[in-house]
């Protein structure tokens, strides 16, 4: 155990020193990555240990006792998660774990190895300002796929300081030529991610090697430990303090005299008298207070939660932004944006999706993967799906206006997740590009449907299509259908039946006679996820054709009603008309299902063809 | 430094920045939901936590109702602390008690500390969410407290029964949370998620915050049981003869029903003299909650169970 860390002494001897000492503490958050195997548990372990983060008797749980008597502590135990995970022999989440040492409060985002590892990694790092990154100095090991895969996550939502703590090192006897190799290894790729700083230290977590103290065993190494590390990285100047951005939670009415916006800064400083602009609606005031619990004060500055008035009265309500009129975000509806797919669900392009960004919810469509995230390689591969724990770039189009910035300014107004409106899990993390010359803003947010086809089926509980009953007047075909749709409809399968003729309207009527258009209207209905039943004149198989590429082979199924011009005629007083239609009717090819309905009997003829559409898949089967 | 010295307003110190962080995090809740309550157990932790509510909303009063789960057995110094929080204005405070824990007569002598608490609490807290109809209920819970709480989300997803399933939880980035349930699902919220039991006692002491008096060391009437000192706070406690309770100089770490909550020796007679017993021994809290030692992993189980 270290004194580095014992403040037992102070708060012995002088209680109200050691509250002076501890309240002027800042916070750090970091997250902690690396497998099992790397020794991140036993660092952790050993961090929290040192630094008096482990209560005793949680400490004694840790403890063995072994036959010598000699009390081992299992550093990676103090770590140990829950009984549902301890019995699976798994780590399922991020856990959260607290110490402070005489300079500062830690939180550390202890993140699981190999499962899951994306969605993890990027939850447990979207807050820290340092990613502690372990790597095996063994020379089995070093600097693995996993760790290109590790800082390149940590860069991708944005920390500022990475610290590559090369672990192990009394496996290599603590060789510094080894540790030189590791370091250039990391900083051959490593030094592209765009971090601020990036720090090696040479450690032994198991014998507490450059811990807290530096170790005798490495004399060539002369920098930091890893506690002095993150005691003095400097992390005042990550904080963006030059754009205000005051995103609005909650308007306090108290009584008609007061009203007061609620939000915590999400950066920059905020000052009486400022004038500030209400995005999206434009509109402007300046600042004429801010309210606090404690009272009224001049300034603020982020991450600080206030209460802003203004000097007029204007329409300002949660979800909106107030920013300095002279330093405004981007509002717009297209965005580029780096997404963390988190979800076992795979994004379905074809549907809306809801995200939520700063304080609002809007609707969004991703319109386009641009490529995707090689995890093995880190290479840009084209994509055409993303699955849980993909990283991509992709084009979204929000249903209203988003008010941003790029992420890599602010991690507070440049982020948002995406949300399945279905089930209501958060289905992934974004995070927005700098906005591009030539990125179109598209006139209206949704120029296409936010229903996927999955969806529809879902709740329509199959796919529709298009069955087209071709055949000449008189043949029974009318009956047919409406005979069909009805026992479609026992079955409980959505149907509709088009028949031009039943149109009042004899524009509408007279479009439909047309095979092609009946055909494009037919298809709505069947993305719509009915079984539409076209019964429209066609007698040219070129029609016919036509209305099946328009519908999709897969989904169209014709049918022949092929009862004897001689029957149908009999059954119009028109017999003339019936017998020239005949004449320029082209018989369908053979494979096309034949019904005759000389005798009348749809019901059976329904029955038959409902058998028919079953097996032909068209309908799902019982 | 003297108690009650407010914090500087443009220093970032870790309290402000926890302290923005609950603010939030309730800001969020009320703008989110429809029906919010706040537990309150009378502890520190909701001490605290009422006095983050209320700075959320000043100078409004609390936009949702408090509501402590009783269980009969608390000791009577809270009942006279809970009245007086009640009595502030701007603030409503609900009680339920399990009407069918009361008509069995359940206690923690007779049915043992799992079927009070579960009768008493946990069966407490379901009926009372479900007859108040909240769809968010906020929380004291702290991650550092106990093992089980180490991976705990700020918005922790109920299903329609209110029950907690670890492997089902949403990620949660950022500061955003996202809020969406079904009918008859709910969230808990814990404000508190990344305060430590110190970070509490400090911002008690910064902030002036009353707390119950039994967190001071004072002479008490005690008996011991399974290892514990026992106050005797009325005449339920089961004695073995008249005169056994002794007086000790003793406080509480943590609060609950009397007959489950252990004393500890102490002197400490105000907040820094707790904090320098408390940093000195470095024995987690709920050590003292004869609950927690019922069996293996028994805090997750009661947490899926709906306990907090």
């Amino acid at each position: 155990m270290s004194d580095r860390f014992d403040q037992d002494e102070l708060i012995r001897s002088d209680i109200h020193a050691f509250l002076a000492q501890h309240e002027a503490k800042e916070l750090l958050r970091f997250v902690a990555v690396g497998s099992v195997d790397d020794g991140k548990s036993t660092l952790i372990g050993r961090i929290l240990h040192d630094a008096k983060g482990v209560y005793e008797d949680q400490l004694a749980d840790a403890s063995q006792t072994d036959e010598g008597g000699e009390v081992a502590i299992d550093f990676a135990r103090i770590t140990d998660g829950l009984q549902a995970e301890r019995e699976q022999g798994i780590t399922i989440d991020v856990a959260y774990r607290y110490f402070s040492t005489p300079k500062r409060k830690f939180i550390i985002a202890d993140t699981p190895g190999h499962v899951q590892y994306t969605r993890n990694m990027a939850t447990g790092a979207s807050t820290a300002n340092v990613a502690v990154i372990l790597i095996d100095a063994r020379p089995t090991h070093g600097v693995l796929t996993q760790s290109r895969r590790h800082s390149y996550i940590a860069s991708l939502v944005g920390i500022p300081h990475l610290l590559v703590a090369v672990n192990k090192m009394d496996l290599v006897d603590y060789d510094q030529a080894r540790y030189d190799e590791i370091c250039a290894d990391f900083l051959s790729f490593g030094q592209d991610l765009g971090f601020k700083t990036i720090t090696f230290i040479p450690i032994s977590a198991l014998m507490g090697t450059n811990i807290v103290h530096a170790s005798p065993k490495t004399p060539w190494y002369d920098g930091e430990t890893v506690i002095e590390f993150l005691e003095n990285v400097p992390i005042s100047g990550d904080r963006n303090l030059d754009d205000f951005r005051y995103p609005v939670q909650y308007v306090l009415r108290p009584n008609l005299n007061y009203r007061g916006f609620s939000a915590q800064i999400a950066s920059g400083v905020v000052r009486v008298g400022d004038e500030l602009t209400v995005l999206p609606n434009g509109q402007s005031s300046r600042v004429a207070g801010i309210d606090t619990y404690e009272g009224e004060i001049e300034q603020a500055v982020a991450p600080l939660s206030v209460t802003i008035r203004l000097e007029d009265e204007i329409d300002v309500s949660r979800g909106d932004m107030l920013v300095p009129t002279d330093n405004q975000p981007h509002v717009g509806r297209t965005i580029d944006a780096m997404v963390v797919w988190m979800s076992e669900e795979p994004l379905d392009i074809n549907k809306s999706y809801q995200i939520k960004h700063t304080t609002r919810y809007l609707r969004a469509n991703i319109d386009e993967i641009a490529w995707k995230v090689d995890l093995e390689t880190l290479e840009q591969v084209p994509a055409d799906e993303l699955k849980l724990n993909d990283i991509a770039r992709v084009r979204l189009t929000t249903h209203r206006q988003l008010v941003f910035d790029a992420y890599k300014r602010n991690r507070t107004t440049g982020a948002f997740i995406i949300i399945d409106t279905l089930t209501n899990n958060t289905v992934a993390a974004g995070m927005i590009a700098e906005p591009t010359d030539g990125m179109e803003e598209s006139e209206f947010a949704t120029t296409h449907t936010g229903v996927s086809p999955n969806e529809r089926k879902r709740l329509m509980g199959s796919a529709g299509s298009v069955v087209w009953l071709t055949g000449l007047m008189g043949s029974g075909r009318r009956a047919l259908g409406f005979e069909l749709e009805r026992q479609l409809f026992d079955d409980e399968i959505a149907a509709a039946v088009i028949v031009p003729e039943h149109y009042d309207d004899p524009a509408m009527s007279s479009l439909l006679t047309n095979p092609e258009t009946c055909a494009a209207a037919a298809r709505r209905m069947a993305d719509a996820g009915l079984v539409c039943i076209c019964v429209v004149d066609a007698h040219a198989a070129a029609d016919r054709a036509r209305a099946a590429e328009i519908v999709g082979d897969e989904r169209f199924f014709e049918v022949h009603v092929s009862t004897p011009v001689e029957v149908c005629a009999a059954r119009k007083s028109d017999d003339e008309a019936v017998r020239l239609a005949a004449a320029s009717f082209e018989d369908p090819s053979a494979d096309v299902l034949a019904i005759d309905l000389t005798d009348g009997d749809d019901e059976t003829a329904a029955k038959n063809l409902m058998r028919a559409l079953r097996a032909a898949k068209v309908i799902p089967t019982r | 430094m003297t108690a009650g010295a407010k914090l500087d307003q443009n220093t970032i110190t870790h309290l402000k920045a926890l302290e923005a962080e609950s603010i939030h995090i309730f800001r969020e809740v009320a703008a989110e939901f429809d029906n919010p309550v706040m537990l309150y157990s009378i502890g520190k932790d909701s001490s605290v936590m009422l006095r983050l509510a209320l700075k959320a909303f000043h100078p409004a009063p609390l936009p949702f109702p408090m509501l402590h789960v009783d269980t009969t057995f608390k000791f009577r110094e809270m009942y006279d602390f809970r009245r007086d929080v009640a009595e502030q204005p701007g603030i409503n405070l609900l009680v339920h008690i399990n009407p069918e824990a009361v008509d069995r007569g359940i206690n923690p002598f007779e049915h043992g500390s799992q079927a009070h608490t579960n009768m008493f609490k946990t069966q407490g807290l379901l009926q009372a969410l479900k007859a108040g109809q909240y769809d968010a209920a906020f929380g004291g819970a702290r991650r550092e407290e106990e093992k089980s709480r180490a991976k705990e989300r700020i918005y922790s997803f109920r299903d329609r029964y209110q029950q907690w399933d670890p492997k089902n939880q949403r990620p949660e980035l950022w500061s955003v949370y996202n809020s969406r349930v079904k009918d008859g699902e709910s969230i808990r919220v814990f404000p508190l998620s990344n305060w430590t039991e110190l970070d509490i006692w400090q911002y008690v002491y910064l902030e002036d915050i009353p707390v119950v008096p039994l967190y001071f060391a004072k002479e008490r009437p005690v008996v011991e049981r399974k290892g514990a000192l026992i106050m005797v706070d009325d005449d339920r406690m089961p004695l073995t003869s008249p005169d056994e309770p002794t007086m000790e100089m003793v406080r509480f770490r943590t609060l609950g029903c009397y007959p489950l909550s252990g004393a500890v020796r102490s002197s400490a007679k105000n907040v820094p003299e707790i904090i320098q017993e408390m940093m000195l021994t470095r024995e987690s809290e709920r050590k003292d909650r004869l609950i927690d030692f019922d069996e293996e992993g028994s805090m997750e189980k009661k947490k899926q169970e709906g306990y907090f």
